[in-house]
């Protein structure tokens, strides 16, 4: 009966169309499944059966990548919901943790995905340092997977804003006053004043558009963390995972 | 045949878009690895990641039903939180702040990181322990890696569980209601001890420092070029003293936490325009 039902699937013209293969019971359908699907074929076909030991790369790459998967999920979800307006945005958190269907739950998955994000791309990055997998030729790499590192922590800052609350609104207040000791560039940076930098046309200035946070600042946070930065992430990864392929995993040989 | 025999026999050539990639002397289209050796990604490795996803996928849902989201009162520019902490991966960072001015802790610090991290592979030369864990064949290396990261969870850790108000130092079981006296602790540049040892002036004083700073640069530089011949020989000038400068500033790092805790002291270095 099952076997009937599954062939008159897989048989069916609907099916042939959408895959272009069998069921990936044979060798041949198996390495058409890989190469003929555009989401699995950043693998290869065949992998070395000693690649597929778990206490080499422990997944940790692939489970920074679901969580961030999943942070793209919840957070346009969340997006719905979500006003940029200094008069609006406090509102619309009370909102998904008080009155929305599944709001709570949406808010916690992307808040500890990432957290979760930032662990596992140290972790990831920890064992490609400890098993040499950033030596030649896979030096760009892990230039590639820097920049990522840079970019997920600089994703977790932006959205921190985002809420709007107390601790939203003074990390980013502490954090931004950074870039104003940046030197020759930042108000109170070393050379800054000299070089003619003022509260009103420095660096700080420039990252909040304003010499304070407010709703220039949360606009520009909320485009970055909702739409330049998982694009630059996403285009690096496509770079990162096109690199693994081409330099090669370093994986036991 | 390895590829320069290759090279050899079918040179690379600009105007062909096509050519010989590699000469092998076996008949797999696999070569060096063992073509029996290799299995199917559909299902082996795709059944490995899905298993992963779903672990990791109730993980996050079982955290979730303990720790949720925080969302304090709403932003109020009139009313600074204290202590106010980071999130936790910047807290790093902000512990810095205690032992250097912002430019510095904020900054250039983090800059350095970034940029030492991303020169790591053209600093390291030793080909060994590539695909395996190793300690042994590459001591220095891994040990380099800890160091700094060591300094960054030894700071994550002191900020989220030994600064309390006005970001003092508490313990756990101090009073963290109470604001500390922070007259009970005076911080001085180093070069005003110098001034009280040896009853120069201000200016010399400021001369020891600057001759200490250089010192440790330069030194530490030069030493290791003599004693580790054969490390230095191997990386050459420029990538050894790009090694170098790095390496002495992740130090420097550690060493400032350590005088600025157990001795009090603010600033090594004095000059009119920055300070270190
Ligand atoms: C958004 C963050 C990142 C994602 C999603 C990601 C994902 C991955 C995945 C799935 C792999 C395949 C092997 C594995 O799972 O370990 C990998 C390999 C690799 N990653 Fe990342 N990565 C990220 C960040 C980084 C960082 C921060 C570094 C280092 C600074 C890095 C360096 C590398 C290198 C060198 C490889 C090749 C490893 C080998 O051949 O053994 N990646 N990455």
């Amino acid at each position: 009966m099952l076997q009937k039902l599954k062939n008159g699937i897989v048989d069916s013209q609907i099916f042939k169309s959408v895959f272009r293969h069998g069921y990936p019971d044979n060798d041949l359908d198996r390495a058409y499944a890989i190469f003929s699907n555009v989401f699995l074929h950043v693998h290869p076909v065949k992998v070395r059966r000693s690649a597929l030991r778990m206490r080499y790369t422990f997944c940790l790459g692939g489970i920074t990548l679901l969580l961030f998967i999943i942070l793209a999920v919840t957070g346009i979800w969340l997006m719905f919901y979500y006003t940029p307006y200094t008069g609006l945005a406090y509102r619309n958190i009370k909102d998904l943790q008080f009155v929305i269907f599944g709001g709570n739950l949406m808010r916690d998955l992307h808040r500890f995905a990432a957290h979760g994000m930032v662990l596992f791309v140290w972790l990831h990055m920890t064992r490609v340092f400890l098993t040499g997998a950033y030596k030649a030729p896979r030096e760009f790499n892990w230039i590639v997977g820097v920049v990522l590192l840079v970019n997920t922590l600089v994703l977790s800052w932006t959205g921190y804003l985002l809420p709007w609350d107390q601790l939203a609104y003074w990390a980013v207040t502490v954090g931004a006053k950074m870039a104003s000791y940046t030197p020759f560039i930042g108000q109170n940076g070393p050379w800054g004043p000299q070089l003619g930098f003022l509260p009103t046309n420095d660096i700080m200035f420039m990252l909040l558009g304003g010499t304070v946070v407010g709703q220039n600042a949360l606009i520009r946070f909320y485009v970055l963390h909702c739409v330049v930065l998982p694009l630059v992430v996403t285009v690096f990864l496509a770079v990162h995972f096109w690199r693994i392929r081409k330099d090669g995993f370093s994986g036991p040989l | 045949m390895d590829e320069k025999v290759t090279r050899e026999i079918f040179p690379r050539d600009s105007r062909k878009s096509y050519g010989l990639v590699e000469l092998m002397k076996k008949t797999a289209p696999i070569v060096r690895k063992e073509p029996e050796d290799t299995v199917y990604v559909w299902p082996n490795l795709l059944m490995i990641e899905i298993i992963c996803a779903i672990l990791v996928t109730v993980g996050l849902m079982v955290l979730i039903q303990f720790e949720h989201a925080p969302l304090r009162s709403l932003a109020d520019p009139s009313t600074t939180p204290n202590p106010m902490r980071a999130p936790w991966y910047f807290l790093g960072l902000q512990e810095l702040l205690v032992y250097f001015d912002p430019w510095y802790a904020g900054v250039v610090l983090p800059g350095m990181i970034i940029l030492g991290l991303m020169l790591f592979p053209y600093l390291d030369v030793n080909p060994k322990g590539v695909g395996y864990y190793t300690y042994s064949e590459r001591k220095f290396a891994v040990f380099n890696y800890s160091f700094g990261f060591a300094i960054w969870w030894i700071t994550i850790i002191i900020g989220t569980y030994l600064r309390g108000l006005d970001w003092q130092w508490y313990w756990p079981w101090s009073n963290h209601l109470e604001h500390m006296n922070p007259a009970l602790v005076t911080l001085i540049p180093l070069h005003l001890i110098f001034v009280n040892w040896f009853h120069v002036s201000e200016g010399v004083g400021k001369l020891f420092t600057d001759v200490i700073f250089i010192g440790y640069f330069a030194l530490g530089t030069l030493i290791p070029m003599v004693v580790w011949k054969p490390m230095y020989k191997a990386m050459g000038l420029w990538r050894y003293l790009t090694f170098s400068f790095f390496f002495l500033s992740m130090m420097g790092v550690a060493l400032k936490i350590i005088l600025r805790l157990l001795f009090n002291i603010k600033y090594v270095l004095v000059t009119p325009w920055i300070n270190i």
